[in-house]
């Protein structure tokens, strides 16, 4: 067992996929050198050469859409955006090029590129580096968006999207970096697939899913509710698209009550998504309408409010006792 | 502001011409092309029948049969002299124009049509051909191509990529990030730009103050206006520059000097933005004609052989007509294949739906 943060687990991800397949590139602004201004790629670029770790100029439709001209020449490219904020210029090459050139070959084409964005906030930052942009992802057919929560999920997740051969947005909860745990890199043994939904924590009275950061402030809220006698099943969704319904639709009808927790706005967010689909498949086993949490439809406040804007234990423990009121 | 950039068109010397609207040849010092006469009636048989397939296409629109069509007539040689410069492991990465260069690539014709059609987006396999899908979002190949550019160096392959753009697209953003990436990593690549005057409706100036070319000294590397009505100085142009690339000095800028004869596509109506003679001058720099009066003055063919390569355009306009009305419809079932390349739970359940709900009509 290695003691890893989840940047290092991330790295030592990526180093294994780059020792696994020479075809494995990691490309993005300041992954090299730097190491990332988060430090996930560090070292990286010392120990496989400038060929295999690309410092890019500062343009990010610039770094997707070369990945894809990597990827037709197969290479497999791991994509760093360096802040959530930042992926909207690459807009036209995710969800116009990457998202749906597969389809428009007839199958010819594959593109394994992935895409890390350091998502969501909670760590003081200007504005446009706190975002959560997952839904305008999560709407776009051809890509596959992933969210780990924790260290041996990055490890194991990003070794498991850059070996698919479908384009992956791979979502990194950015105040998380520095959480730890233990995790046995020697065997895969324990892996769980790629878009496998995890019960966190299991219980018997509501059932609250979430993904990313808000995977540990709901185990938080599912401990502090046991002081009011409640057993509260935690799910880290880990996969938005493709979602693990059999996992989810399984826990709504057995608890009957669904809060949904992520740091995007809840109008139109991914939550909407999920509330709609529990309540066409669970519908006769809801004791209460599916409730979101989630930040407000107002852009990403400055970094002295985001306390007020991004839910915490407290808010979630007011949509679990709202769920109980009905 | 004076606009200027359309200076250096015909009769500059900042234009590379080989072969004059009146077929006379004339020397480069920088470019020359050592062709044989079977090469000359080679690449006149190749703008013949690509125009011929053109035209037919345009016909199959005004028919029904094609949603809508987007015309090469005009951009023949440009088109044909770069794709002919191409070797086998070279990468082309089109437009949605670039029917002459797809026939360079040993496309068959009728694949495009599927795209025009709607029966798909895309009807070939770019890696059988090494010529890559049509694009239609303006610009977003070039990114493409550079990073494909990329990987031939990764490879250490003695080969290069071409990406073929319009004036238009070079007011891009990834156009111009495509110049930059090309640039700093010193790509494999030839930016072909068919500089054909029109926008849809947008003349030249509306995209820049300059020409075009000249705009590549910005980014660090050559550009070159080369007459794209001359199917010989575009070949000999682009050929250098690939070799350019292949060895390692780096990308290319060429502006093929050309003019869209025909509308953007067959939705268009160029009659409501531009005037007649300005047609009726480029008319006269027709890239067919003059390939035709060189052969004919310097007795390199006869009327025979006009006339067999004219009988083909007609058979091979036949069967595109007629493979074309074959073509037979997708099945609803298709709109859900290929979206991923694995296995994707909620394709596969909506197919299944899908599939139950179609087989209640049929009972």
């Amino acid at each position: 067992m290695t003691v890893l943060s989840l940047s290092k687990a991330l790295n030592e991800g990526m180093r294994k996929a780059m020792e696994d397949d020479s075809k494995v590139l990691i490309m993005g602004e300041d992954v090299g050198k730097l190491g990332g201004v988060f430090r996930v790629t560090d070292g990286l670029q010392k120990d496989f050469g400038e060929d295999r770790v690309i410092d890019t100029p500062l343009a990010e439709s610039g770094i997707i859409g070369t990945a894809i001209g990597l990827a037709l020449r197969g290479y497999r490219p791991v994509c760093e955006i360096q802040f959530d904020g930042f992926v909207f210029p690459a807009a036209d090459q995710i969800i116009t090029q990457l998202a749906k050139m597969p389809m428009r070959s007839l199958g010819t084409i594959k593109l394994p590129v992935v895409i890390r964005i350091p998502c969501g906030g909670g760590i003081g930052a200007v504005e446009h580096h706190s975002e959560s942009p997952e839904a305008y992802f999560t709407h776009t057919a051809g890509l596959r968006v992933v969210a780990c929560s924790n260290p041996a999920d990055a490890y194991t997740m990003i070794q498991q999207a850059i070996s698919s051969d479908d384009p992956v947005l791979f979502f990194e909860p950015k105040r998380r970096y520095w959480e730890k745990a233990d995790i046995d890199t020697t065997s895969t043994d324990w892996w769980t697939p790629l878009h496998a939904a995890k019960v966190v924590r299991s219980g018997a009275d509501a059932t609250l899913l979430a993904y990313g950061p808000m995977v540990k402030t709901c185990l938080e809220a599912a401990t502090a509710a046991e002081d009011d006698g409640r057993s509260l099943e935690v799910i880290d969704l880990r996969s938005l698209n493709p979602l693990d319904e059999p996992v989810v639709m399984e826990s709504a009808r057995r608890t009957g009550r669904v809060v949904v927790v992520h740091e995007a706005p809840v109008n139109s967010g991914f939550g909407a998504e999920l509330a709609a689909r529990i309540t066409e498949q669970c519908f006769y086993h809801l004791e209460a309408p599916v409730l979101r949490v989630g930040g407000f439809s107002t852009p990403y406040p400055p970094s002295k409010l985001e306390e007020h804007y991004l839910p915490d234990l407290d808010r979630v423990l007011d949509a679990v006792d709202r769920t109980f009121g009905y | 502001m004076t606009v200027d950039a359309s200076r250096g068109a015909e009769g500059s010397p900042e234009l590379v011409q080989l072969l004059t609207p009146e077929g006379e040849r004339v020397e480069h010092p920088d470019y020359d092309i050592d062709l044989t006469p079977e090469d000359v009636r080679s690449l006149y048989r190749d703008l013949v029948l690509v125009r011929r397939i053109d035209l037919e296409a345009v016909a199959l629109q005004r028919q029904g049969e094609l949603g809508i069509w987007a015309s090469l007539l005009g951009q023949e040689a440009a088109q044909i002299g770069s794709g002919r410069a191409l070797t086998d492991v070279d990468m082309a990465f089109p437009t949605y124009r670039e029917h002459g260069v797809a026939w360079c690539r040993d496309v068959d014709p009728v694949k495009l049509l599927g795209l025009f059609r709607g029966v798909n987006h895309g009807g070939w396999d770019p890696k059988e051909h090494n010529f890559h899908l049509y694009t239609i979002v303006i610009g977003s190949q070039t990114l493409h191509a550079v990073g494909y550019a990329m990987g031939i160096q990764r490879d250490d392959a003695n080969a290069a990529t071409i990406v073929y753009f319009g004036d238009g697209a070079t007011s891009q953003g990834d156009v111009n990030e495509s110049f930059i990436w090309a640039s700093v990593f010193n790509a494999p690549i030839v930016f072909f730009c068919q500089n054909n005057q029109w926008a849809i409706s947008e003349p030249l100036e509306k995209q820049t103050r300059i020409p075009l070319y000249r705009r590549a000294s910005g980014f660090g590397f050559p550009g070159i206006r080369v007459d794209g009505n001359d199917v010989f100085a575009c070949l000999a142009v682009t050929r250098k520059a690939l070799e350019a690339a292949r060895t390692g000095q780096g990308p290319t800028l060429i502006e093929a000097f050309t003019y869209r004869m025909g509308a953007h596509t067959t939705t268009d109506d160029p009659t409501r933005y531009r005037v007649a003679s300005e047609l009726e001058a480029w008319k006269l720099k027709d890239p067919i004609e003059r390939v035709k009066a060189y052969l004919f003055k310097n007795e390199l063919a006869d009327q025979v052989f006009f006339d067999s390569v004219d009988g083909e355009a007609d058979q091979l306009g036949a069967d595109l007509r007629r493979r074309c009305l074959a073509m037979p419809d997708p099945e609803p079932l298709d709109i859900f294949d290929h979206v991923y390349s694995e296995p994707h739970a909620l394709i596969d359940q909506e197919r299944a739906q899908f599939a139950a709900y179609l087989e209640g009509f049929e009972k």
